[in-house]
């Protein structure tokens, strides 16, 4: 099924082109479709399609070492997949999973090509998101080297307890993630990491704090 | 104990990507707006996946956890 010209006009890569360029690179685009849990990008495979997801989300992750999965981002509909290892030419940096029934529109990288020879206006723009993603990853390298954010999350869960009576507090991980200067996937990453080291469980309704010292230990470790 | 997940329904904008991401399939949309149907079967999945308040993108959707101390 041809990609809407409505949808391609809403994606950021193709900004301020004409009617007839819309009808042109159209043609070039093609529909996959997707259920809950199958891969769109294997992290390390050949970087071969450009995506963007028009429904659904797609979660965009790394696997360390010993298979743990650190999620970077959710990709939500009008958003792209792959941008960085399709014009470095390099394998794919990440891998993508779909979180649902998602449908994506992809661009094979000989048709990319194509595309920015014809039509210069889709290079600069091109030249825009790639920017503004540097702009985050420059954001995300900030927290990770110049402010642990493990230590403040610490803090926050030391501050936020109880252990008597009384109305409870409860945070969401988005919230402690503005508190924290950092986004979501950090906190999650953060939790998960005091889990392993047996400071704190994750439960259900609730962050159990299983080790009051450990946790002061991380605050006083990356103040 | 406060059900979960927490909806605000004036800020969803019935997107749909909770419902779409929901592998407990509690989530449906009615009018436009998400709404939460058997929650007993809320992470039935087994790990409160919290996915529904990850791809929200107004927050309308939402995971509060309390913090207590063992």
């Amino acid at each position: 099924m041809a990609v809407p010209v409505e949808f391609l006009q809403s994606i950021p890569h193709f900004s301020g082109l004409s009617p007839a360029e819309f009808d042109s690179i159209k043609e070039l685009i093609f529909e996959k479709t997707l259920q809950r849990g199958e891969l769109v990008l294997i992290e390390g495979g050949p970087a071969e399609v450009l995506y963007f997801v028009a429904s659904g989300a797609v979660k965009v992750f790394k696997s360390s070492a010993e298979g743990k999965e650190q999620i970077l981002r959710i990709v939500r509909p009008g958003e792209s997949i792959n941008d960085v290892s399709i014009f470095d030419g390099g394998p794919n940096l990440t891998s993508a999973q779909a979180m649902g029934s998602v449908v994506l529109y992809g661009i094979r990288r000989g048709e990319l090509e194509v595309i920015l020879r014809d039509h210069p206006q889709v290079a600069l723009n091109v030249n825009k998101v790639l920017a503004g993603k540097v702009r985050i990853l420059a954001s995300l390298v900030e927290d990770l080297s110049f402010r642990p954010v493990i230590g403040r999350v610490a803090k926050i869960l030391l501050e936020h307890a109880r252990d008597g009576d009384g109305p409870l507090p409860r945070l969401t991980q988005q919230e402690m993630a503005a508190m924290a200067g950092t986004v979501r996937e950090v906190v999650g990453r953060s939790l998960k990491a005091l889990e392993d080291e047996g400071a704190i469980r994750l439960e259900r309704h609730r962050i159990v704090i299983t080790d009051q010292e450990a946790l002061k230990d991380m605050v006083d470790a990356y103040s | 104990m406060v059900e979960m997940p927490v909806i605000d329904r004036d800020k969803c904008d019935g997107c749909g990507l909770c419902v779409g991401v929901c592998q407990c399939k509690v989530l449906v949309l009615v009018d436009n707006v998400v709404n939460i149907i058997g929650k007993e079967k809320c992470s039935s999945c087994n790990h409160w996946c919290s996915q529904c308040e990850d791809v929200c993108p107004t927050g309308a959707i939402r995971w509060p956890l309390e913090i207590v101390i063992e």
